[in-house]
């Protein structure tokens, strides 16, 4: 046969098309990679040690030695907001794979099975979300200390049950989609449609509410560190220096504004992929 | 509707439970008694201290007691007031966080719901691009960080508002409603903005339209109740989610309210104090979920009958 | 003058992958009292056209580019809003496709009903809340709505689909337009109701002498209540003529091809059936599900399926007609084992399979296959035509990594799709396409049984046509065994050998297919056959006049 193979544009390639001709989401994606990148170097790039103190020179506005200004221990506020990012941004990272572990595993056992074991495991959910769970934080970490493994735990916990509810509905439509059971009237077994019919159709959302869960997991960290009840020195993360910098801000209003500045544009930056995510790999807008 | 209610409250009472044993077990579990801080203490001082507070009898006895106690709406002494029952304190703490997360919501609800409605009247515009960026700022925003720069700006470089206090001069409920109301805000926008895009796109509304109604009925009548559903849905969540945001919110505004107390509370290991406040707290939040449902429930004709049909 | 004269109409839509002229220079006028049929396939830009009239259309991504409008002397297209909503629902109604979704399913139908009354922008023709409710309950009435004083305050979603059109129809109706735009009035309805429906509009607009232009894809709906039709194609006029010019001297190509892809009489295949070669035998089967929509604590249960014995010989085509939850479709699944059964048996081959766990229907799976209705929700969206089928050649193992482009190559050509296209995925292919990729994945196996369920509903009707004789030329090719199920019973006539008519989950007729079509035993298959429409005028306008 001597005819030109077309070759095809699959789902993801088309998403990728889309999410290459919106702005916003790869600038938030290139922020992204760029706190990545410098917070995994941070130990080598970092302009001052983490622990280096200058208390003769006290809290400074930005300079050039200090571009960021110093705190009143003289401290370089460009490299504690490098060393926090590193601590905020993992907190945001592990949390949310927790979550996301969590959340698809319970999603996907209650959308295959159905019927009653839906029915428990969902009620379960329901009756989680009605549960004060900021409270519940706070709780954990007043009882067993300011332990980090527990924050990513207890952080984790909260965050699983929008994913299992997504999961779980992604699920359910597409066993009653027509080419599922076009799968099962091939004869195929249980797991080969799961992997080949439902898993590659769920990633969609999944990768999208992914997304957009890391911003609201490092937002719940930073609320935790603000109230003095998240990460604890000597470590840091963005958190607790917006807190340091609200102690101080009337004086030094620099020590404030830095760390929330960075706090928010990875916010934005995260949120703009997600929103981005989603336009992209939303099956309706794709062209048919 | 009312069996429903019925069905609802009936299901609040083991969640209910179950946030009291938790908390009931979370707080017992805790290493270090709740004396354990005050090193000089004698021994025999504390013994006589846990036998005031009967932490001297079995785990289950006292678990068993405060269940009782809690159904008589009483949450017992505080451990760090000594003299002043929980029941007490929270009831001095309610006010002021109850006017403040009644502002917040009216904030959020207010500024919310005419940025969504108008954005979605007008998509990919100035009209929809530029609240949405607003609400995209709003979300990115956390309380903790928008509530003192606020105060730099408005309390001390331009010294329009006062920074802190409740109910001592005016204007001082400005700010803390603001900063803790516009996430929430920006969070509704976005929602409503959806809800009415999906609305808007519905068959019915071209109905609408070409029966000669004009456009401001067309959104009052026949798409709001519709696109502001996902809207009613996140009221529930927005009110936990309020109290939650109370607790910082209070202590930057140094606001005698109930966040501050249980995060001070949480601070001191104040356990009685910690567990009713959770206890109450979580009441709240179920009876706010149950009231957004039913407020979904009765905006929703097949709903209704659907409920209306069971009883 | 005409009522309506539209002239060098054209719309375009301004999308991401370029621009769209889906109305390119149309012009017809419309009199006072025509009826006027605009009849194209999906994509022509009949409704658009429509749809522009009274600026329905959303901006963006649509843009009128050009053409007037006159409407009674003025421009439609250039009015302005203020004047737009004076005519809308006024001079001008409509009647949209979908009655569940056009109407608001939060608001009374009463309400929806007295809306144009009591919010019209002329203050002089404002009515009271009390007028208005009177003059609905009036047309309610005439659109035969029982007990319309307490239906008033009911809301759709209490009202049957047929039901839901006719107050639709009251509520275009109400302030007395004098043109009234239906766009597929009757395309979500089952056919008797459809036919209720077009003698409804039929009677109406004679009593009232208003004027209608009647948007439809089916040509044998409109064949009996046209004065003019308007063939449309890609956003152009074919041909427009009087509806006899159109139906019996058409010149134009695309309408010859329109009006011969119409299914129309018996199967001209002789039939394959083998006698006393049983393949399928159904007895006394029963599928009943438990309805979790409706919340409460008694489950109503779901008869769909409820006592039907059948028999399929080996080589024929069975036909299954019936309306919307007939039962029709879970039967079909129920005898693939695809939904689960309640009670009875079903045997293929002699070999029962009730009571097979899904390891021990492997080897029967192989040999019965299944074709879905929607060819978009049919394709897995992720996998290329080449992966949808070689999967089931590879999972039965009858083809290994060395012939299995070969084996893949072959079923497209039974299907008649180019092998260039083997690495693309089912987005970028058309319906027909689709559906073609489906058969072909239906028939990798070298199944003996093929269950068809609605294969060609979603389908235009050139389209539909080209399925169909495929779906005959393969039947034939590869000797198989066929279940046709479908609600369009002229379809249902023109493949299959053998026809059974369900309802409400029981079959309650069945037999030699032109047997039962001209001398049918119950009432209700005599009503279904009496509601078909038929694409020939004069014949059309006498059956609608008999009804």
């Amino acid at each position: 046969m001597s005819t030109i193979e077309e070759q095809g544009t699959s789902l993801w390639q088309d998403a990728w098309i889309k999410l290459s001709k919106n702005y916003l989401a790869l600038f938030g994606l290139a922020i992204i990679v760029l706190l990545c990148v410098v917070s995994v170097l941070t130990p080598w790039i970092a302009p001052y040690g983490y622990e280096e103190q200058n208390l003769l020179l006290g809290a400074t506005s930005p300079s050039a030695q200090h571009w960021l200004g110093t705190d009143i221990f003289g401290r370089d506020m460009l490299t504690r907001i490098m060393y926090g990012g590193r601590v905020s941004l993992t907190v945001g990272f592990i949390a949310t794979a927790v979550a996301l572990v969590i959340g698809v595993l319970w999603g996907a056992i209650a959308g295959f099975v159905g019927g009653r074991v839906d029915a428990v495991m969902m009620r379960i959910v329901d009756i989680m979300y009605a549960l004060p769970f900021m409270i519940f934080i706070v709780l954990l970490m007043v009882v067993f200390g300011r332990n980090i493994l527990l924050l990513f735990g207890a952080i984790g916990a909260v965050e699983w049950l929008t994913m299992a509810r997504i999961v779980r509905g992604q699920v359910m439509a597409l066993r009653k989609q027509e080419f599922v059971e076009a799968a099962h009237s091939l004869g195929l077994s249980q797991w080969t449609i799961i992997r080949r019919h439902i898993i590659p159709n769920t990633l969609g959302p999944v990768i999208v509410y992914t997304t957009l869960t890391i911003p609201s997991v490092m937002l719940l960290e930073a609320f935790l560190s603000f109230l003095g009840l998240g990460i604890q020195p000597p470590q840091s993360s963005w958190g607790l220096l917006i807190n340091y910098g609200v102690e101080t801000m009337e004086e030094f209003p620099w020590l404030l504004i830095f760390p929330g500045v960075t706090l928010s544009l990875t916010l934005f930056a995260l949120n703009f992929l997600g929103d981005g995510l989603r336009d992209a790999l939303d099956p309706r807008t794709s062209k048919d | 509707m009312l069996r429903f209610v019925f069905y609802r409250l009936l299901q609040a009472i083991p969640v209910l439970l179950i946030v009291i044993s938790l908390t009931f077990m979370l707080v017992h579990s805790a290493p270090g008694g709740p004396f354990s801080a005050d090193k000089a203490v004698p021994p025999e001082v504390i013994k006589a201290l846990e036998a005031q507070y009967n932490l001297d009898q079995p785990l289950w006895q006292q678990y068993i007691s405060y269940l009782g106690d809690v159904l008589k709406g009483d949450f017992g002494p505080s451990f760090k007031y000594p003299g002043r029952d929980v029941t007490e304190l929270i009831a001095a703490g309610l006010p002021a966080t109850a006017e403040l997360a009644f502002y917040a919501m009216l904030v959020a609800l207010v500024i919310g719901v005419s940025a969504g409605v108008a954005a979605a009247m007008r998509p990919n515009t100035a009209q929809d691009y530029i609240p949405m960026s607003a609400a995209m700022i709003g979300i990115c925003m956390p309380s903790f960080l928008l509530g003192p720069l606020l105060v730099l700006v408005f309390g001390i470089y331009l010294e329009w508002l006062p920074v802190s206090g409740w109910d001592d001069m005016p204007g001082d409920k400005i700010l803390p409603a603001i900063t803790l109301g516009t996430g929430y805000a920006a969070y509704i926008a976005r929602l409503s903005r959806g809800g009415m895009l999906e609305v808007l796109s519905q068959d019915y509304i071209r109905t609408a339209r070409a029966k000669g109604l004009s456009e401001p009925l067309i959104i009052a009548k026949h798409a709001l109740r519709g696109g502001l559903i996902p809207v009613i849905a996140f009221l529930g969540p927005a009110f936990a989610g309020l109290l939650g945001g109370s607790f910082v919110v209070e202590t930057i505004f140094q606001i005698p309210g109930l966040g501050r107390f249980y995060v001070q509370a949480a601070f001191n290991r104040d356990y009685t104090m910690i567990l009713g406040t959770t206890v109450f707290f979580s009441t709240l939040i179920i009876v706010f979920n149950l009231l957004s449902d039913m407020l979904a429930i009765w905006l929703n004709p097949k709903l209704r009958q659907q409920t209306r049909g069971e009883s | 003058m005409a009522l309506l004269e539209v002239n060098g109409l054209k719309v375009y839509f301004h999308t991401r992958n370029g621009v769209v002229k889906a109305v390119d220079d149309v012009s017809f006028t419309v009199d006072r009292g025509e009826t006027l049929a605009i009849v194209g396939e999906s994509g022509s830009g009949k409704s658009v056209t429509c749809y522009s009239l009274l600026d329905l259309l959303p901006k963006p991504p649509a843009k009128i580019e050009g053409g007037t409008a006159l409407f009674d002397g003025e421009d439609l297209l250039r009015c302005g809003a203020k004047r737009m909503r004076h005519y809308r629902g006024n001079d001008i109604a409509v009647v949209f496709q979908d009655p569940m979704t056009s109407l608001n399913p939060y608001i009374s139908i009463g309400e929806q009903l007295i809306e144009p009354l009591i919010y019209h922008p002329d203050n002089q023709r404002k009515q009271s809340r009390e007028d208005a409710r009177a003059r609905a309950i009036e047309l309610l009435v005439e659109v035969g709505i029982i007990n319309p004083q307490a239906r008033f305050d009911c809301y759709p979603h209490e009202f049957s689909g047929g039901m839901r059109q006719r107050v639709m129809i009251a509520m275009a109706l109400i302030n007395e337009p004098r043109l009234l735009i239906c766009d597929e009035p009757t395309t979500a309805l089952d056919v008797t109701i459809q036919a209720q429906i077009l003698e409804l509009i039929k009677k109406l607009q004679q009593t009232r002498d208003v004027a209608v232009i009647f948007i439809s894809h089916d040509l044998g709906v409109v064949a009996g209540i046209a004065d003019k039709v308007l063939v449309m194609c890609e956003g152009t006029i074919r041909e427009a003529g009087d509806t006899d010019a159109i139906f019996y001297h058409s010149q134009n190509d695309y309408t010859k091809k329109l009006l011969n892809a119409i299914p129309e009489g018996a199967k001209t295949l002789p039939s394959r059936l083998q006698a006393d070669n049983l393949l399928v035998e159904v007895t006394n089967l029963k599928t009943h599900f438990i309805d979790h929509s409706k919340a409460g604590r008694q489950h109503k249960v779901i008869k769909a399926v409820d006592g039907v014995s059948l028999a399929i010989q080996r080589g024929e085509i069975l036909g299954l007609v019936g309306e919307s939850g007939s039962g029709k479709s879970t039967l079909g699944r129920s005898i693939l084992q695809l939904a689960p059964t309640t009670a009875g048996q079903v045997s293929f081959d002699g070999n029962p399979l009730t009571g097979l766990d899904s390891k021990q229907m492997v080897p029967w799976r192989r040999k019965m296959q299944m074709i879905f209705q929607d060819p978009y929700a049919s394709l897995n969206p992720r996998m290329t035509v080449y992966q949808t089928l070689a999967e089931p050649l590879l999972y039965h193992g009858l083809a290994n990594s060395k012939n299995i482009e070969q084996q893949v190559r072959q079923l497209m050509d039974d299907v008649g799709l180019a092998h260039g296209q083997m690495r693309k995925y089912p987005h970028e292919f058309s319906g027909g396409q689709r559906q073609r990729i489906a058969i072909g994945r239906a028939i990798a196996t070298k199944p003996e049984l093929i269950i068809a369920d609605e294969p060609v509903s979603a389908l235009d009707v050139t389209i539909q046509a080209q399925i169909l004789d495929l779906i005959l030329d393969l039947v034939e090719r590869h000797n198989l065994t066929m279940l046709f199920i479908s609600h369009d019973l002229s379809v249902v006539r023109c493949i299959s050998d053998r026809v059974m008519v369900m309802n409400k989950g029981v079959i309650i007729e069945q037999g030699d297919t032109e047997t039962l079509w001209k001398n049918p035993q119950q009432a209700y298959t005599q009503q279904l056959l009496k509601a078909i429409p038929i694409a020939d005028p004069r014949l059309e306008r006498s059956r609608l006049s008999n009804l």
